[in-house]
């Protein structure tokens, strides 16, 4: 049993899990931005496949990886411009048009994948992004390769953290942003167009989502295939919850569930199939439901979330 | 600006045939107004007359249909609240605009820096709402959450925010509904001193005093028009009165009570919270022949109390007792059965289902009747039958009793409610908020019903943030404040101010140590 302990205290564990926890990060900052605008973007799962597909396609015919990225974020934020303008300006439901983004991009992307190569058998690979040690840090016993011998990509994941908690809280957008998503009525009463914070917010929030299923193809598994998002947009959606909607707060969850995903394959290894793997790849689940219903039920949420403002209406 | 040499003051705003329609509707029928630099105009008219509306164009929230606005003598482009704030007007909304699990400070500086700016400068703003704060009266910390403020303190909060923007012009739309006596003197106050540094202000009220207290002149509306304009000095208050109804003001006549037998008791019932304050071993008896009014300003446990009688909140300690009889399980089912008429708090949300047919409403307390439904089966006949019943003897204007409830206005959707309430005649009667948005005439038809229940025997609680209805219509006054209720006070014992101190929980009792 005191096997199954020592696996925390491997670097190879801790290195598994922040990379895990990479994309999780991205995809939650981008749901945390929308619902803070108060517009639920259940687009996330396939706004992330097309990110996949887009930025991985672009290092394919040769881009370079950095202009893969920005293309990515660029397809998440075109889906966050449906996404936003069939929720904020025409007012319909945020659930309905969130599900039929994720079936619209994840199709449109399985459907250009094959349209593009429809030779392939095995997914084509790329040359991925590659760690990349910060200086002195990367030295330090366990954490420093775990945080900071990563790949460029998984810093850009730390600093966008960052950067939604320095906007939300300390510029004149963030707090429009987080108006807009409490009140959008004080908003426009301050001479701020609802419509255009929102749309911004979703935009934005959408194009990291991108960026979040980028990097399983670009930093991770270095080629694309079907199912690869694998639920992890759901997972971000329920991390927004688990993290009350606070930057800081959902990061500790994105990495507490990679965690436990990390933990869940080594711990497979080591009880050699007496218990069946299902069980296991189940566990980051179960516990993700078993978090929310302990932390998230006195989460105070955005008041206007999923609520459209329709303006001049009394 | 200060190069005006008239006697007159300048013109700081002209608004000239404003006409504004809501489909069919006229709420604004070619008004102008002017105002000037300052004074304080005074918008009467009742629920309805069209002043929200106009205000609203004003500030660009709706756009005009016809007509002009010119502020500071350039025009003023229709439709854009960002214009009306460049221009210097600042609005005080009736339903606040306030972002509640925001700071003050955050939601003052709200669009008031470049969007893109990197700092919210908060520093400076900090101080430059200290300033604002201490010379106009207006005291509030800025780094407290809207949640944590008092509605009076809330209400300073969206002073400041158009201060802040250094309004010239600021408009309030019924600012005092929400406020304690004492809270709306010291409004009254802040207004002095903003009228004094030179700013104008539009006051929006349907109250006779308060118009009287604090405007230099009053324009009166009616059915969305123009019924009148008067010095305040030179005006007397049946004159604005009679302007602003077009008519009489109806008075009901209200004689002696004849108490009987208490018919409801609490005695030291606690409850959870429920919309502000959870009740603290509350007791309080209702007799027949009696209306007892309780006063208090919203959030204090009045909802908690409704929802307890009502049966749809459980009590945590305590005894409920009707007609004698201790009551074990206390549920709506259990309220109508024993003869509860109720006229909820809200006519929208819970009163009555605006999607649903007015027939469909009047039976919804009763549908389980013999009357209405057998075997399971509803009796369609029957309860239209109920209906245009009601809608005759209540003089309700709807189309008939298929209508959809939402069609109706503010005044025939509270008829409805009475017919529903009062059939059967209930012997105790819950009336929350029972005026609440009516025009007069509405208003002085509820009274009318509501003392013709007591006339006949009924035990009738009013509860109510208006204190001229309760002092109107109480024989008996208790206080609520934090959940817990005031001695009761016979009719006319307490002045309004004692009242106030009263609902500001500065009770005569309080800290004293014998009290009575």
């Amino acid at each position: 049993m005191s096997e199954a302990f020592d696996i925390l205290f491997t670097v190879s564990f801790w290195v598994a899990a922040i990379r895990i926890a990479s994309p999780l990060i991205f995809a939650t900052m981008g749901e945390l931005i929308c619902e803070r605008a108060g517009v639920l973007n259940l687009g996330i799962e396939g706004i992330m496949v097309a990110g996949a597909f887009t930025g991985w396609f672009t290092v394919y015919m040769g881009g370079d990886l950095w202009t893969g990225v920005l293309v990515a974020a660029l397809t998440g934020a075109a889906f966050g411009f449906l996404h936003g303008f069939l929720t904020v300006p025409l007012g319909l439901s945020q659930h309905v048009t969130g599900i039929g983004i994720t079936l619209l991009a994840s199709s449109l992307t399985y459907f250009t994948y094959r349209i593009l190569l429809p030779e392939v058998t095995s997914p084509p690979k790329i040359e991925p992004f590659q760690p990349l040690p910060v200086l002195v840090l990367s030295d330090i016993p366990v954490l420093g390769p775990a945080l900071f011998n990563q790949t460029p990509l998984t810093y850009l994941a730390y600093l966008s953290v960052a950067a939604v908690a320095f906007v939300l809280y300390r510029t004149p957008v963030g707090v429009a942003v987080r108006a807009v998503g409490e009140n959008p009525a004080a908003v426009e009463a301050q001479g701020i167009s609802v419509t255009a914070v929102r749309m911004g917010a979703v935009m934005a929030g959408s194009a990291l989502m991108a960026v979040g299923g980028a990097f399983l193809t670009m930093s991770a598994f270095n080629s694309f295939f079907f199912e690869m998002i694998n639920g992890r947009g759901w997972i971000a959606i329920a991390l927004v919850v688990f993290g009350s909607w606070r930057p800081g707060k959902a990061l500790l969850g994105a990495i507490l569930f990679a965690a436990f995903d990390a933990y869940q394959v080594r711990l497979q290894q080591i009880t050699g199939g007496v218990i069946p793997s299902q069980i296991f790849l189940m566990m980051p689940f179960v516990l993700s439901i078993v978090a929310l219903v302990v932390v998230a039920r006195r989460a105070s949420y955005p008041k206007a979330l999923m609520t459209p403002y329709q303006k001049g209406e009394r | 600006m200060d190069t005006s040499q008239s006697p007159e003051a300048e013109t700081v705003l002209r608004l000239s045939g404003i006409t504004k329609r809501f489909g069919a509707l006229v709420a604004n029928d070619a008004i102008s107004l002017t105002l000037r630099r300052g004074e304080v105009v005074a918008l009467l008219g009742e629920n309805g007359a069209g002043k929200t509306t106009l205000m609203n164009i004003l500030f660009g929230h709706y756009t005009a249909d016809e007509g002009e606005i010119e502020a500071f003598g350039k025009p003023l482009p229709p439709g854009d609240p960002h214009a009306a704030l460049g221009a210097g007007i600042g609005m005080v909304h009736q339903h606040f605009t306030l972002a509640d699990q925001m700071t003050v400070l955050e939601n003052i500086v709200l669009g008031t820096r470049p969007i893109w700016s990197l700092s919210l400068g908060k520093a400076q703003a900090r101080a430059k709402i200290r300033k604002l704060a201490a010379d106009y009266g207006l005291e509030v910390e800025p780094d407290r959450m809207i949640t944590d403020l008092s509605v009076g303190e809330r209400q300073r909060v969206e002073i400041l925010k158009a201060l802040y923007r250094e309004a010239r012009i600021l408009i309030l739309d019924e600012p005092t509904a929400v406020l304690t006596p004492m809270e709306t003197d010291a409004l009254f106050a802040t207004l002095k001193k903003l009228v004094a540094a030179g700013l104008s202000v539009i006051f929006i009220s349907h109250k006779l005093g308060e118009v009287q207290a604090v405007s230099d002149r009053v324009v009166v509306l009616r059915g969305g028009r123009l019924a009148g304009e008067r010095k305040t000095s030179e005006a007397t208050r049946r004159e604005l009165a009679e302007l602003m109804v077009g008519g009489q003001l109806p008075v009901n006549e209200i004689g002696p009570p004849h108490p009987g037998a208490v018919l409801f008791e609490l005695k030291g019932v606690s409850t959870p919270a429920l919309g502000g304050a959870a009740l603290k071993q509350v007791s309080l008896s209702l007799r027949g022949g009696e209306i007892t009014g309780l006063a208090g300003i919203s959030g204090n446990g009045q909802a908690a109390l409704a929802a307890l009688i009502s049966g749809t909140l459980d009590a945590r300690e305590g005894e409920i007792v009707v007609h004698g009889t201790h009551v074990g399980e206390w549920s709506p089912r259990a309220a109508l059965d024993n003869g509860l008429g109720r006229i909820p708090e809200d006519r929208h949300a819970t009163g009555m289902i605006g999607d649903m047919s007015v027939a469909e409403n009047v039976i919804s307390e009763a549908y389980r009747s013999p009357r209405f439904s057998r075997f399971g089966f509803l009796n369609w006949k029957a309860a239209s039958g109920f209906a245009d019943e009601i809608i005759r003897a209540y003089d309700v204007k709807c189309p008939s009793a298929d209508a959809r409830v939402r069609l109706l206005s503010g005044g025939n959707m509270q008829k409805l409610i009475l017919g529903r309430a009062f059939d059967g005649n209930p012997d105790i009667i819950l009336a929350s908020q029972p005026t609440r948005g009516l025009d007069v005439g509405a208003v002085a038809y509820v009274h009318a019903r509501l003392i013709e229940a007591r006339d006949r025997g009924a035990a009738v609680l009013v509860i109510s943030e208006d204190l001229d209805e309760i002092q109107t219509l109480s024989d008996r006054i208790v206080v609520m404040h934090r959940g817990q209720l005031s001695k009761p006070s016979a009719r006319g014992e307490l002045s309004v101010m004692e009242l106030g101190e009263l609902m500001a929980g500065h009770g005569p009792d309080e800290g004293a140590p014998h009290a009575a």
